[in-house]
């Protein structure tokens, strides 16, 4: 286009400024991209969660204990295809910043009820039948580089004195779900519930009850709550995408958190780029006016100021993205365990651009609109 | 010829009937032009002087359509400008009206090449059309050899060469030059005037200038001198033919 010229050598009058302005684009995408991915990592779990299953919990809080006799009674309601219970083991592998997700799992109903989850027949086999045996995430297996039969010791003071308990990996699985959690590590109920102290034993964490349909989601939470009501051990039933959503707002409203951050860059943002606009058109006053005078409609002089601010924010824009596509997995490997994994996707990188844009054009609107009311008589004046 | 009585009945190039012009500053009316009549042939050269606040640059703006009447009528060239539209108007600058200023006013990024070419974006002429009216611009005012020099690395009259040429390269029907000269020292504003009188000599281009300075003023074919937004004296070149208030 042959504007082009002129858009860009007027971009680099000043060259510090220009930089600097990119500069704080960059930045500030950088960190709207990192929000955003930390945003969907925390909401992931409840948009992957089973539409056909429910989370039964104690109605005093997690971390208290149902009975396992439960099971038996959950199973005869109707709309239950299929129940599975779970324990926190929380455990330590070498060192306490070495942290992943250790669940005690029921081998007999977990695959029948986390179908998205899959493990090797000839794998699942193998744990089925050793005692001692541990399915971990593909994820976990490659952040530490285990392979089907090595033994790992974990460490664990939860249940009675501290001690080091061995596992031998028999299996590992995948998620089906692209971006689903494979950050797991699974042992067996028989041999937690036979080692832990005799006044916790037959105890679960949790129930997970899959569903003949996901349409029988309410009435068979109300019916499981209403069977163990008035009983010394009251349950709260939830469908799993509410329970995984509690689970996120435990650790704060996340998702406030982030809006205000973000929100606060965005005005940050047009701050400073309106201002840098501004700065730009009051300093070339003299020179829209002669363009103008030369014959230069007002729409042009507005897409001239309004092409800079664009220009700018797709370079720093693009900067901002490129540095997020190169940091987050850097970032997300550092913070693993700590947070779920940080993907980031391409709606992510467009909702990126997306926001570079508009807040590039809304910066040199204001400024646009001035140099094109801009009276030539008046402006020639003050040059 | 330049008249200024009001009575010319043949066809003009710029044509000037009851101009007034009436700012409104602090709540009170400045006439600063009053009842203005003017005709300019084709290849006329004229001169402005007059006090400051006389309405010479009124006038000019005017004239160059940067600008609207309170009352009266300017047309150019068969063209009634007065009453046009803001967009309209400016399409008749970028064809009819090249500007010289004072100040040069050109673009510091751009080289001579990219100021003079600045009017023919605005035309559908090609790049090797822009390119050759370019070269001509800059050749009439022989500055062929700084075509890729930025402004900075000019001198004040050779700057101001720049800007004639981005005035003429669209051939506009008139120029109008606001102290063209007044920022330069008397052996470059003797160069640019010798210019202006080539251009309007050899290229029978048509200017009004505004100017303090009497002895550029005498470079134009007739000055006409302003005091308080009348007309009151005319010359023609440095002979006094009357009062004309």
């Amino acid at each position: 286009m042959k504007f082009n010229r002129f858009i860009f050598a007027n971009l680099f009058r000043k060259k510090i400024r220009l930089i600097l302005t990119i500069g704080s684009f960059a930045v500030a995408l950088f960190l709207f991209t990192f929000l955003a991915v930390v945003r969907s990592a925390f909401s992931r779990g409840t948009e992957l969660a089973g539409a056909d299953r429910l989370v039964v919990i104690n109605r005093a809080g997690l971390i208290n204990v149902i009975p396992l006799s439960y099971r038996d009674k959950i199973l005869q309601i109707k709309g239950v295809k299929a129940v599975t219970h779970n324990n926190w083991f929380g455990g330590v592998y070498q060192d306490e910043k070495n942290f992943f997700p250790q669940f005690v799992i029921d081998p007999e109903n977990q695959r029948q009820v986390m179908t998205e989850m899959r493990v090797p027949d000839d794998e699942w086999n193998n744990f089925v039948k050793d005692r001692q045996g541990a399915v971990v995430g593909a994820g976990l297996a490659k952040r530490f580089g285990w392979k089907v039969g090595d033994r790992l010791p974990i460490k664990n003071a939860l249940y009675g004195p501290t001690k080091t308990w061995e596992f031998v990996l028999d299996g590992i699985y995948h998620n089906d779900h692209p971006g689903g959690d494979e950050s797991q590590f699974w042992l067996q109920w028989k041999y937690f519930d036979e080692t832990i102290p005799a006044v916790i034993k037959s105890q679960v964490g949790w129930y997970v009850v899959k569903l003949d349909s996901p349409d029988d989601a309410v009435p068979v939470a109300a019916a499981i709550d209403k069977g163990f009501a008035n009983s010394s051990t009251e349950t709260k039933t939830e469908t799993e995408s509410a329970f995984a959503a509690g689970f996120a707002k435990q650790l704060g409203n996340i998702e406030l958190l982030i809006l205000t951050i973000g929100g606060v860059v965005f005005f940050t943002l047009l701050l400073v780029t309106g201002n840098t606009m501004a700065i730009s058109v009051r300093e070339r006053v003299g020179e829209l006016a002669v363009l103008k005078a030369i014959g230069y409609p007002d729409r042009y002089v507005l897409f001239f100021v309004l092409s800079e601010a664009l220009v700018i924010a797709l370079i720093g824009g693009l900067i901002g993205l490129g540095l997020a596509v190169l940091a987050i997995p850097v970032v997300g490997a550092a913070l693993r365990g700590l947070l779920p994994p940080l993907l980031l996707s391409v709606s992510v990188l467009s909702l990126g651009l997306a926001f570079a844009v508009f807040v590039g054009v809304a910066s040199g609107l204001l400024p646009g609109i001035g140099a094109m009311r801009l009276r030539v008589v008046d402006a020639l004046r003050r040059v | 010829m330049i008249r200024v009585d009001g009575r010319s009945d043949s066809p003009s190039l710029i044509r000037v009937r009851g101009l007034n012009k009436t700012y409104r500053r602090g709540g009170e009316n400045i006439q600063v032009l009053q009842g203005l009549n003017l005709d300019v042939d084709q290849a006329d050269f004229v001169a402005f002087m007059g006090p400051s606040g006389s309405g010479k640059t009124t006038l000019l703006n005017l004239l160059g359509g940067l600008d609207v009447p309170s009352a009266g009528s300017i047309t150019v060239a068969g063209d009634e400008i007065t009453h046009m539209s803001a967009s309209k108007l400016t399409q008749w600058r970028a064809r009819h009206v090249g500007f010289i200023f004072q100040m040069y006013n050109l673009i510091p990024v751009l080289t001579a090449f990219q100021n003079v070419e600045l009017p023919l974006l605005l035309t559908k002429l090609s790049k090797s059309e822009r390119r050759k009216h370019v070269e001509t611009a800059l050749g009439v005012v022989g500055l062929s050899d700084r075509m890729n020099h930025f402004p900075r690395q000019l001198s004040g009259g050779q700057e101001q060469r720049v800007t004639i040429a981005r005035a003429i390269v669209s051939d506009p029907t008139f120029l109008l030059c606001d102290e063209p000269t007044g920022d330069l020292d008397r052996k470059s504003a003797d160069e640019i005037m010798a210019l202006i009188e080539e251009l309007v000599g050899k290229y029978h281009k048509t200017v009004l200038m505004v100017t303090h300075d009497p002895v550029v003023a005498a470079r134009a074919h007739t000055t006409l001198h302003l005091d308080k937004g009348v007309l009151v004296e005319a010359e023609r070149k440095g002979v006094l033919v009357g009062g004309v208030a």
